[in-house]
Formats: structure tokens, sequence, C-alpha cells
């Protein structure tokens, strides 16, 4: 169900060339993904060169502007294109410092629980019996949590922070992938392929992550791509909240947190964090729509 | 049947022992022992600490505490607030039907908006309705509700000024509560627009609440209707020249629930982590308000009860939708 697409065992560079181009014309039919992921690209940008572009320090008060009303407004100032916060940081400078770290928490949340679910997936999956059953019930457990309450626990133990929020965030999103890799592994298998793998003499370690292991990357794909997005969301929920990253940091979720007061009497300094974070989950999620439609064959048929 | 019901129960066993480690393991890996944490600031002396320390069996073997925690759980003893000296699981329960009456609003209006326009857009393929309604679907889905809130707040409460910012009923009106739910005890009481003024202190959190389900059932229903409209027995029904209306509403849209109801079921969780950020938002006293409160507070008996109650909540609530599966889909029941 999850082979079509990938080049996985292909030795020949042209096959893998062929499935590559097949794959980039399934996703480019998909006018939402094609623009996700350019803004994704975009933000990217944004964060990179995010000392460059910024016009103002994010953590310069200017005491003469506070609550600045976007440029555009009555009362706007053109140095503060989109207004300034409460005590006077320009806003537009915080959220490009902000895109550093939400794309800086998917990456490192999905790359934990990436790597940590895939091996205790394969491991699951390959040597089955009673390692299986252990793993796989630890995993029913923390997903039998809601996931923004054991988030929430768990920073509550670690010490509110970033890094913790982005530690927990990671444990909650690593049984997916553990769940998937290891029904993928049992649907290879006994595979002829992967019999006549093994009948060759190939070690264990090699059987799992070079005959198995690319087979099942499709779902692992579409899946990293929701996590992403999933860590994002959280982690901004979770510094909105007050557990995440802490003030004055320029994350959004936190930007969130300390306008909360003002919203009545200042909408901007509320609108632009919450719109920046829509805008990136949005173009990660409309990426991840694109991903499964090409490298799902059941759906492409259809 | 019965089979069916004990082998699905006798699954959870292990998670639900599972839950109960993990409850029970948050307060152990807190730094200091249960006792500093309940002396809180003002420090214990030494004496007074052993004291207590073999008062509550902490002094004990692990095993044997982890015993006894589940022994007092048996008997309904999910510890008591270090901050009200309550009982963890009376303040849950009264705090509980808050929260239930704003899921259960939440769900019904997904339910309602999401089943239909997931149907009409599967139905019209490809249609502006289906763009337009999936496009808003992937929008709510990726929406971060806690900002969604405050937009809705800074719209109608601020400058509309159509609803309140917060609470569940304004302060003018006062009844006992009888069954909890505030929509029920308004109309009970006969008062003259209380009932009104709840409806307008739950529209914008249930508005919240129900955005990710909503985007989530839309995207299911739809998904779920295509597979089966282009099923064999569809067709046969289209064949047989049966109205459109019927072969969409009887023969498609029964099996395509089947997925839709487990979807929906599934929401719990995401309910309760919604309810988190709604209450918090709104200040809406329910259980999730509570448990970011207690958080805050450092009320660990509190957040260790609350864990391991929600944990059973969506347990229950899971195995029930489980059942139901069951129920209607008998090539599940006979695997």
């Amino acid at each position: 169900m999850s082979n079509a697409t990938l080049p996985a065992p292909i030795s020949s560079g042209a096959m893998r060339r062929r499935a590559l181009a097949d794959f980039w014309f399934y996703f480019s039919e998909n006018r939402g993904a094609v623009i996700g992921l350019w803004v994704f690209a975009a933000l990217v940008l944004v964060a990179i060169f995010a000392p460059v572009l910024a016009p103002h320090d994010p953590a310069q008060q200017f005491r003469d502007a506070l609550l600045t009303p976007p440029a555009w407004e009555a009362g706007g100032r053109s140095e503060f294109l989109l207004g300034t916060d409460a005590i006077g940081r320009d806003i537009l400078s915080r959220l490009i410092y902000g895109s550093q770290f939400s794309l800086f928490v998917g990456l490192v949340v999905v790359s934990i629980a990436l790597v940590a679910g895939i091996a205790l997936g394969l491991i699951a999956g390959f040597f089955g019996g009673w390692v299986d059953t252990v793993i796989m019930r630890v995993m029913d457990v923390i997903l039998s949590f809601p996931s923004l309450v054991l988030a929430l626990v768990l920073v509550a133990i670690l010490g509110p922070g970033l890094t913790n929020a982005m530690i927990a965030i990671a444990v909650i999103l690593q049984p997916h992938f553990a769940r998937l890799t290891r029904a993928a592994v049992l649907a290879e298998k006994n595979r002829e392929y992967v019999i006549a793998a093994r009948l060759a003499g190939a070690s264990r370690l090699r059987l799992m992550f070079k005959t198995i292991l690319p087979n099942c990357l499709a779902p692992l794909i579409v899946q990293a791509t929701l996590s992403f997005s999933n860590a994002i969301l959280d982690a901004a929920a979770l510094g909105f909240l007050g557990m995440g990253a802490q003030p004055p940091t320029p994350e959004w979720g936190t930007m969130l947190a300390e306008a909360r007061e003002f919203i009545l009497r200042a909408w901007w300094v509320v609108t632009f964090p919450g719109l920046a974070i829509l805008i990136t989950v949005l173009a990660i999620n409309l990426i991840g729509d694109g991903l499964r439609d090409a490298l799902d064959p059941k759906l492409k048929r259809s | 049947m019965l089979r069916f019901i004990f082998g699905k129960l006798a699954y959870l066993v292990p998670t639900f022992i599972g839950i109960t480690i993990v409850a029970f393991g948050f307060v152990r890996v807190l730094p200091g022992d249960p006792v500093l944490l309940m002396a809180g600031e003002r420090g214990i002396a030494p004496e007074r600490h052993a004291q207590l320390m073999a008062q509550f069996g902490f002094d004990r073997p692990l095993w044997q505490q982890y015993l006894d925690y589940l022994w007092r759980l048996a008997h309904g003893d999910f510890g008591t607030s270090l901050i009200t000296k309550k009982a963890v699981l009376t303040e849950f329960l009264t705090l509980f039907p808050a929260t239930v009456e704003l899921g259960l609003c939440a769900i019904i209006l997904a339910t309602l908006i999401g089943i239909p326009a997931g149907v009409l857009a599967a139905v019209k393929r490809g249609s502006w309705f289906d763009q337009i309604s999936m496009g808003t679907a992937l929008v709510g889905y990726s929406m971060p509700i806690f900002w969604w809130g405050l937009l809705l707040i800074i719209l109608f409460s601020g400058i509309l000024q159509w609803t309140p910012v917060s609470g569940r009923i304004s302060l003018l009106y006062f009844f006992p509560p009888v069954t909890g739910f505030m929509l029920i005890d308004s109309l009970l009481s006969g008062q003259k627009g209380a009932f009104a003024s709840a409806v307008s202190h739950l529209a914008l959190p249930t508005i919240v609440l129900a955005t990710i389900p909503l985007a989530v059932i839309a995207r299911q229903t739809r998904s779920a209707m295509l597979e089966v409209l282009g099923e064999d027995y569809v067709r046969t029904a289209r064949a047989k020249g049966l109205p459109v209306r019927r072969v969409v509403g009887l023969h498609a849209l029964r099996n395509a629930m089947i997925p839709v109801i487990t979807t929906i079921g599934l929401q719990i969780g995401v309910l309760i982590a919604g309810a988190i950020l709604t209450e918090t938002i709104f200040s809406w006293p329910g259980i999730g308000k509570w448990m970011i409160d207690s958080i805050f507070r450092r009320d660990y008996p509190a957040v260790q009860g609350g864990l391991l109650l929600i944990a059973i909540l969506v347990m229950v609530v899971n195995l029930i939708v489980d059942l139901l599966y069951g129920l209607i889909n008998p090539r599940i029941r006979h695997n």
C-alpha cells in the first residue's frame, strides 16, 4: 500500500528520477500544495534572513511609541509597519524573529519524534512477542491522554520553557510514528522481496533499515508533515498558556499571551501573531494534503 | 457480542494500569518529596517532616505506595487539593458539567454543520461549494483556537457588543444548580431572560471549541462519501433508477457514516485539549480551566487526580465508540 512512488530499493538512477518526476507530477497537480510550498519556502527565507529583514531589534523598546497602531491606521507611524506592543516593541520585527522559533520547534520536534518512533516501531514490528507488546502498550498509554493535557503536565514536571515544551510535544507525537512504522513493517515483513533478502543472508539491521524501511516511508512522510504543523500549534498553545517559551522571547504564542489584556484596546497586538501561526500551519497542512495525494496510490486513482 | 465487549475491556486493562502508573509517577518525579510540596514555601521542621512521611506512608517501598494508591482509587479517593483542602473528585465533579455542556454543544454544532457540508462537497465534487467548504475546513483545521477565540471576542464582544466576554451566565441571575447544565437550569428557574443570558455566554466558546472537530468531521465525511459513492452497490442502486436523494441518503450515507462516527468519538481528546484553551480564554469554570489553574498553583494532587480522571474519561468514551462501532458494523464484531 505504501511502496508505489518512493524510490526504494531501486539501484538504477534513471528509475529513481522517474519516480521523483512521477511524484512531482501528482504533487504539482494540487494547486493548494504548491501554494503551501511557496509560502513555506518564503517563511524559511524569512527565518534565515531575519537579522537582515527585521527593521528593528525585536527586544528594543521605543518608549515614545507604546501601542502605536499599524502604519495605515490613524496615529500609525511608518517605521512601525504593523504597530508596536504595550512596551513599544516593533511587532513586525518580533514576528520575523518569531518565525525562527516556530520552524525550529517544528524541525526539532519532528526529528526527535520521527527517529524515536521509527526505532520503536521497527523494533516492535520486527521482533514481535513481548517486546512488541510492551512497546505498543506504552504507546497506547501515551495516546490515551489528550495531547495538550499530557504536554502541560510534562512541562509542569520539567519546568516551563521552550526546550521542555519541545521535549513534551515530541513525546506526545512520537507514538503515531511508532504505530505507523510497526503496521508497515508487519505488512511488509513476509513479502517475497524481504524473504529473498533474508535468504540472501541480509543481516537483521540491513533488513530493517535498507530492505523494509524505505518501503514504509510514504505514510511516515505524510505523518511527519502533519506533526510539523501540530508541533507548531502545540508549542504556540503552551506559549500562550505561559508554559512554553517565556517572555520576552518573540515566540508567536507567547506574544499572544502578552497581548491578551489589550485585546479590546489594540487589535493589532493580538491579530498579527495569530495570523502568522495560522498562515504557517495552513501552508504546512496544504503541503501535507498534497503529499498524501501524491504518495498514496489508493487515492491517486480516484 | 458479549465476547466482543469483554475482549475490548480486557484490552483496556494494561492501558488503565499504565495510566495509573503515569499519574502515580507524576508526583514522584517532581523535585522534592510530597510532604515538602505540601508544606510549600513555609518550610517544615525535620521531625514533623519525618512524622508526616510515615503518616502518609511515603517512607515505604515504592510498589507498596503504588498499591496503596490503587486501593485509594478503588475507594473513590483521588487525593485532596492542597489549596482548597477539598477532595479532588468532588472538585472535578462540581466543575465537570460546565465542560460537558460546552463540549456537547460544540460537538453537536460540529456534527450538524460538518456532516451535511461533507456530504454535499462529495456529491458535488469539484464544484465551487466543494472547493470553498474544503478550503474553509483546512483553515479551521489549521486554526490556533486560542487566537480564534480572542478574535471573536474583539468582534462580537468588543465592536458589536453582542456577547459577554466571560463566565456562564450574567450575575443578575442566581438559582441553585439542578442538572449543572446552565441551559437547562436557567429554563427550570423560570427567571425571565436567564436562558437568553446563558445562550449568549455559551455561543462564542461553543464556536471556538467546535472549530477543529467541525473541520475534521467535514473532511472525513467527504472522503468517506467519495469512497462509498464509487462502490458497486451504489452504482447498482443508481442503475435501477432510484432517485439521487435515496441513493445518497440511504445507500451511501449509511455506509459512509461508520468511519465518521468513529471520527466524532475520537474528537473527545481534541475537545478536552481544546477545552483547556477555550475555558482559559472565556474564563469558563470547567475542568480545563481548573487543570491549568492547578498547574500554576502547583496544586499537584489536583493535577494528578485531574490527569487520571481525564484519561479515564477519554478511555471510557473511546470504549463506548468502539462498542458502537461493533454494533453498527458486524464485520468488525466478528473479526
